[in-house]
């Protein structure tokens, strides 16, 4: 009898590389999720509100009714992720009896612990986690995430937050690269990330997890930026079904990522896309309203 | 030497391009149809077959991969690329390039929590071969001129009819270049043939 082995991280970090260069949305009903996937969505993120609704909306945020989750489930023959509450054990529980192919510990949701990440090495569904710098990345994967994105500043369709988050981590990476062994335990206690992570990072060259981009792309040239910067791809929000043609809208991001480099047709892209989302600026943020500072 | 295309549009691009340059072969990503006229053999990684689709509708891949296989170049489907290259797809009327007479199940294994790896015994091979199958589909049926390279518990997971390969697994993601050997001798025996 052959030996049947789920939850690995073969199997976990795998199911990520599968979806590089690819663009996943965030939904809220089977209706949205269906245009998502005919535009050529890789992934689908099934939420009640997407971001900028649930800044709107302010309260607790929590993961998305099981209903809605369930809809969007039996609705696409694509992956099909979901947010958890950082720290929520059972929130994430509950996902992955669902069947949900990923899962997103998020800071967009309001955290339910503020010490504690998950231990997602004990699940065998993988998981998804923001960072902001490599130290914070690679505290996620010692703790078993699968697939790393930028935190970003979601739900403002400013992609200036991102655009630091991925420059910051790749810059952390040369520099490990760079460094000799007997540099990396300083390097590790000075960033706050686990020794054997930055041991793996520098002997691979790369992080060991796909990282996407995601929080504050509103545009396809938004998403293009963020594949020159390095990205493995892209979580689009609220920019899809914020914007006023959706459908065009992310038509027009899956192709922008794919040709991140041709800037020919990323103008013929977004020419009369209509008006994305409202942006806002950042520095008009009140400070307990940037998601990207919870998580540790 | 061969030039292997990898079908460059989404999914696991890079890793392929590092087994083949690993094997001494020279490797481009394919993003654009004419690139096609410039390589010896093509792979359609792993990925999500759907999105790929769409893309090779939108930059008018369907007919330029159709023609490169009636030339008799060789391609070799991995996953996506499995489902891409069927005949047939089980319980859907519809099908992408049509080219292997075999009926594909997608997601055939159930959701990611059910995706997984295990050891498999290739025909021809010596030593089994770490398989990691994720979301993947299977052959439910095949026609009496595809040959079945192996079977995981009585499905087909791996069939070549001619110069199509396809496998339901990932061999990019592992360091065993057994699979890819495979694919790179029907690419050279492809080469040798042509040659006068």
């Amino acid at each position: 009898m052959t030996q049947i082995l789920t939850g690995t991280d073969r199997v976990k970090r795998g199911m990520a590389q599968m979806q590089k260069g690819g663009v996943i949305m965030d939904v809220i009903n089977a209706e949205q999720a269906k245009i998502a996937e005919a535009a050529g969505a890789v992934a689908v993120m099934a939420l009640e509100r997407v971001p900028s609704d649930i800044r709107a909306a302010g309260g607790v945020a929590r993961m998305a009714d099981p209903r809605i989750v369930e809809e969007v489930l039996n609705a696409v023959s694509i992956p099909v992720m979901a947010k958890a509450r950082i720290g929520h054990i059972v929130e994430a529980r509950v996902l992955e009896a669902m069947g949900v192919d990923y899962i997103d510990e998020s800071e967009v949701l309001t955290p339910a612990d503020e010490e504690f990440h998950l231990l997602k090495n004990t699940y065998t569904v993988p998981f998804v986690c923001g960072c902001r710098d490599l130290g914070e990345a690679a505290r996620r994967i010692g703790e078993g995430a699968s697939m790393l994105r930028t935190k970003g500043e979601p739900g403002t369709g400013n992609i200036v937050e991102a655009v630091r988050h991925m420059r910051t981590v790749n810059a952390q990476i040369r520099r490990v690269v760079s460094m000799s062994d007997d540099e990396l335990m300083t390097e590790a206690k000075n960033l706050g990330a686990p020794y054997h992570v930055l041991l793996d990072i520098k002997r691979e060259g790369r992080l060991p997890v796909v990282n996407f981009a995601a929080g504050g792309v509103a545009t396809p040239a938004d998403a293009a930026l963020m594949m020159e910067l390095g990205a493995d791809g892209v979580f689009v929000g609220s920019g899809i079904f914020k914007s006023e043609n959706p459908e065009k809208f992310a038509q027009a991001i899956v192709q922008a990522t794919t040709h991140y480099q041709d800037y020919t047709l990323i103008a013929e892209l977004s020419k009369d896309l209509g008006t994305a989302m409202k942006g806002i600026e950042i520095t008009k943020l009140q400070p307990q309203d940037r998601m990207q500072d919870r998580g540790w | 030497m061969a030039i292997i295309g990898v079908l460059g549009l989404q999914g696991a691009v890079e890793e392929h391009v590092k087994q083949i340059t690993q094997a001494g072969h020279d490797a481009v990503a394919v993003k654009r149809p004419r690139q096609l006229d410039a390589v010896d053999g093509l792979i359609m990684p792993g990925g999500e077959s759907t999105a790929m689709r769409k893309l090779m509708d939108h930059f008018g891949f369907m007919d330029k991969i159709r023609a490169f296989a009636a030339a008799g170049k060789p391609i070799f489907g991995t996953c996506a690329g499995m489902v891409l290259l069927a005949k047939r797809l089980a319980g859907i009327r519809d099908f992408h390039l049509g080219l292997m007479d075999v009926t594909v199940q997608r997601n055939a294994y159930g959701r990611q929590k059910e995706s997984f790896e295990a050891e498999l015994l290739i025909e021809g091979a010596l030593n089994p071969f770490p398989a990691v199958f994720i979301r993947a589909p299977y052959i439910v049926e095949a026609g009496p001129h595809v040959e079945i390279l192996a079977r995981f518990e009585d499905k087909i997971v791996m069939a070549r009819q001619g110069q199509l390969l396809a496998c339901s697994f990932h061999p990019e993601l592992t360091d065993d270049p057994g699979v890819m050997l495979i694919f790179l001798e029907m690419v050279e025996q492809s080469l040798a043939a042509a040659r006068p």
